[in-house]
């Protein structure tokens, strides 16, 4: 156990004790006690920053688990891990803070649940980036999935909550099982070993593979839902009736990423094959693209927010699978320009996080104060809330790509990837490649509008105290620290962004692309405001235009029916599919489990028959040979001839008195064939137990009324009268079979030593009495035991009775 | 002889399962009460029937029928006897408390 390993099991250790100590200390807010961990956690991480030059060495401790199979609790800190690392211990901190004033301390808010489940989640997310081991990392990111519903549902009462929380669910457990099964497949492929850096050490090899191809798309599925990619937003939005604090941690900054965590951990691997890089920049543009539209017709805050990050997601997604192109050239050496992607992709990560966990807090802010979220009641708070209304404007800023904020950067760093990626002439990117940036460039424009839309309609315009259900003012000091804090960062990262190039981009990108850099040589982040006027700079300055223009005109068709289908329409395809999948089970079950003993006959006869039929064909095992037969006595022929004539009437006659005639006549003529046959015993219970089962016959007869006929149904009656002629012919067969079988192959029957052993060993001179006490005494005990059971049942039946209300 | 017996057996097993089919509950009894015959006769049929004495040493002969077969089916009768009595009780216990033996009427409600 290293202290790393502590970084991940601290939380779940906390999360035990938490509620000791919320039930001890009522009085304090829950949150304070938890409020240090993510600190100490955070600062521990901090301590691996690279703050020298020389790079980052990468840690590794591995704590055996199931050695058997390979599953060992192995945690390797590289560029990659420490900044996911240090984004959930960081904004953890802040959003801890943020929710100890957000979340009120009454005596009726479960906040023990609330913060146990914060804790596992912030556990299993720690464990999802560090974990080397892909089996580990799977059982952390199914942790994710149920804290994160846990968390969804926090407002267990509200339909709407549980609604979201089972999407979620469903969708990115869906998602986590692709996941596994790609997870195994690449076991496979890797030589059976489940640590990531080994699978990565033989990346080359593994690509050749045929099989990872399913493994990638597998994997892509987990990382897809998680990540919120078209088309699995749709849980995303609904997430938003969770707490505040909850949204702008799981859905903005952490659990979202953990599928971009993913791609970019397994870049290395995949990023080798062309289908990563397109399948990767076609669903995130799509994304980004279909958010950043989804978004603009939102008039709940936190909606707009969740379609917001969706696109951003996206954008990111995009710009991990461009990056994957600088591992298809060998001449990197000599170019830069095939990496600013992912540099991109990394600052963007970095960015997104600030800006998005500050406006979700200060859209928490809104909530918390006005009592509304819903864009259409908001208006004028700028002078109000002075405080909220600057952390927004350089949340929104950055957001929409202006300068001087750090999003300003990341964009023109996609901007540039996006030119750069179109300017390649690799996995058939001349006919295609032009559409990257117009897609990249009109998404802008949407995001410039819907952040243009929350500014205008939330902060500027009149004021209404009457939409308002209490005083608006501005919020306390301590709901205002967490934004204030990541506000700053915004501010920070944008007019200092080196700050972050080599202490956190560069060793990150190492770990996505490794072998970027010659061994011992630096490489070199440098991202600069000003470029001189390229065509970056002309694409933003386009899009401010355009999205000013639109914005401007937004009232003109705000009537339009597109801005009226607030809800994304592929929420109707999810429901849809739910209800069908309900619906047609039901009609399955309903269909086949009509509560019909004779339908249940009917499948099984045909089962069996069937099964029966195909091993005949299969195996061609039907055999039949007529020879080895003893003679037949005339008299046998008699009693066998009674006996098919009666059983054949059987069916016929529905006079309840004449069955039973006729069910004694069968038995005592198989009697008689026990005669002929030379079994004595047998013939003795035959004969006695017919006897004793006519006479219970006629004892329940004269309690029961006659039998009711059937009533007229020639299919079913032609149905029932195949399906038992299919059977009987099966039986007649499998015995035909059977005889064939015994007089072919020279089996000698075990009853040699019977008839030998029979007065030597037991004393016996009836061979059948002796088999069935001494021989195989156990058979007779148990059937004893059967009859006892069968008598005791019978007892029970008739003598307990419950009255008659009484229900069982 | 096997071959006329084989037939015999087929022939009641089909009935026995014709039997199981149909909506009156005394009738599966009837069924049931086939079906154990049937196999019986299989068993005893499959194991050969070859004249010889009957299992008993006393006959001083020279070959003797398989006994083993025999104590098998001498079991089966015995457990299909308990079987066969506990539901014919059943059936008229049902009858008893339902009013009616007709195994559609006793199917009851979907939602139950």
């Amino acid at each position: 156990m290293s202290l790393l390993h502590f970084v991940v099991l601290a939380p779940f250790v906390m999360a035990i004790f938490l509620p000791f100590l919320y039930y001890k200390f009522r009085s304090i807010h829950t949150g304070w006690f938890l409020l240090p961990l993510p600190l100490i956690l955070f600062i521990y991480v901090a301590t691996y920053i690279p703050f020298g030059g020389g790079g980052m060495e990468a840690v590794e401790h591995t704590v055996q688990w199931v050695p058997s199979l390979g599953i060992n609790f192995t945690v390797y800190l590289d560029g990659l891990s420490m900044l996911f690392a240090l984004l959930i211990t960081g904004i953890g901190t802040l959003v801890v803070l943020y929710s100890i004033f957000y979340i009120a301390n009454k005596p009726d808010e479960p906040l023990n649940n609330f913060y146990v489940y914060l804790l596992m989640f912030m556990g299993a997310m720690l464990g999802v980036v560090l974990s080397d081991n892909l089996i580990v990392l799977y059982v952390f990111w199914e942790l994710t999935s149920l804290s994160s519903s846990l968390l969804i549902a926090y407002w267990f009462h509200k339909e709407k909550s549980r609604y979201g929380a089972q999407k979620s669910m469903l969708i990115t457990v869906s998602g986590g099982f692709a996941m596994l099964a790609g997870f195994a497949l690449l076991y496979i492929i890797a030589g059976n070993t489940f640590s990531i850096q080994e699978i990565i050490s033989q990346a080359d090899a593994i690509v050749q593979d045929p099989l990872i191809l399913p493994a990638m798309l597998l994997i892509l599925l987990g990382a897809f839902t998680k990540s919120a990619q078209f088309p699995f937003h749709i849980w995303l939005p609904d997430a938003m009736e969770a707490p505040t604090p909850v949204s702008a941690y799981l859905h903005s900054a952490t659990m979202v990423k953990a599928g971009i965590y993913l791609v970019a951990r397994l870049t290395p691997v995949f990023g080798l094959t062309a289908e990563w890089f397109w399948i990767l920049v076609i669903f995130g543009l799509t994304t980004l693209l279909w958010g950043s539209i989804s978004a603009v017709r939102q008039t709940d805050l936190k909606g707009i927010l969740a379609f917001s990050t969706v696109s951003q997601l996206g954008l990111i997604m995009a710009l991990l699978g461009m990056g994957a192109a600088a591992l298809h050239y060998d001449f990197i050496e000599t170019e830069t320009m095939y990496y600013t992607a992912t540099m991109a992709a990394v600052f963007h990560l970095i960015n997104h996080a600030t800006f998005k966990g500050a406006l979700f807090m200060a859209v928490g802010i809104i909530d918390h104060e006005t009592g509304t979220r819903d864009v259409k009641r908001l208006g004028g708070l700028m002078a109000i809330m002075p405080v909220t209304f600057t952390v927004s404007l350089v949340g929104l800023a950055a957001m929409a790509g202006l300068p001087p904020f750090n999003g300003f950067l990341s964009k023109e760093m996609f901007f540039t990837a996006t030119l750069n990626v179109a300017s390649l002439d690799i996995f058939n990117l001349e006919t295609l490649g032009v559409f990257i940036p117009i897609v990249a460039w009109i998404a802008s424009v949407f995001t410039f509008v819907y952040s243009m839309m929350m500014f205008t309609r939330t902060f500027t315009g009149e004021f209404k105290p009457e939409n308002y259900e209490k005083e608006v003012h501005e919020a306390p000091a301590g709901l205002l620290i967490s934004p204030i804090i990541l506000g700053s960062l915004v501010i920070l990262f944008g007019l200092f962004p080196n700050l972050l190039g080599y202490t956190l981009i560069e060793p990150a990108m190492q770990a996505i692309l490794p072998g970027i850099t010659p061994v011992g040589e630096q490489f070199y982040v440098n991202i600069y405001h000003w470029h001189g006027i390229n065509t970056e700079l002309l694409m933003t300055v386009a899009v401010v235009l355009f999205g000013l223009a639109i914005a401007l005109n937004l009232k003109k068709w705000a009537e339009a029916a597109f801005f009226q289908r607030e809800r994304d329409p592929l929420n109707r395809a999810y429901d849809f599919g739910l209800d069908q999948l309900v619906v047609q089970s039901q009609n399955v079950t309903n269909f086949h489990m009509t509560g019909r003993l004779r339908d249940y006959m009917l499948y099984m006869s045909v089962f069996i028959v069937g099964l029966g039929m195909y091993t005949f064909f299969r195996y061609n095992s039907l055999d039949i040979n007529l020879e080895g037969q003893g003679g037949i006595p005339g008299y046998a022929i008699l009693v066998i001839g009674g006996l098919i004539a009666s059983t054949l009437v059987l069916p016929f006659v529905h006079k309840r008195i004449t069955n039973l005639v006729l069910l004694g006549v069968i038995g005592f003529l198989v009697a008689l064939l026990f005669v002929i046959f030379r079994a004595p015993d047998l013939a003795l219970t035959q004969l006695l137990v017919e006897t004793v089962m006519v006479v219970l016959f006629l004892l329940v007869f004269r309690h029961m009324p006659e039998i009711t006929k059937e009533k007229k149904a020639p299919l079913t009656t032609t149905v029932k009268a195949l399906v038992s002629g299919a059977v009987g012919i099966f039986v007649i067969l499998t015995g035909l079979s059977v005889h064939a079988l015994r007089a072919e192959s020279d089996i000698t029957p075990i009853s040699d030593f019977f008839i030998e052993n029979s007065v030597p060993l037991a004393g016996g001179y009836n061979m059948v009495n002796v088999i069935l006490v001494d021989f195989r005494g156990l058979d007779t005990l148990l059937e004893v035991l059967v009859l006892g059971i069968a008598a005791l049942g019978i007892v029970t039946l008739i003598k307990h009775r419950l009255k008659g209300d009484e229900d069982v | 002889m096997e071959i006329l017996m084989i037939f015999t057996s087929g022939i009641i097993i089909a009935v026995a399962t014709y039997l199981f089919m149909t909506r009156s509950l005394l009738r599966v009894a009837f069924g049931v009460v086939m079906l154990s015959h049937g196999v019986h006769l299989l068993i005893l049929t499959l194991s050969g029937l070859e004249t010889g004495a009957p299992p008993l040493l006393t006959e001083n002969a020279e070959a003797y029928t398989d006994p083993l077969p025999q104590a098998v089916i001498l079991t089966a009768i015995v457990i299909s006897f308990g079987v066969t009595a506990f539901l014919l009780v059943l059936a008229y216990r049902t009858y008893k408390e339902h009013g009616t033996e007709d195994l559609e009427e006793l199917r009851g409600n979907a939602d139950e």
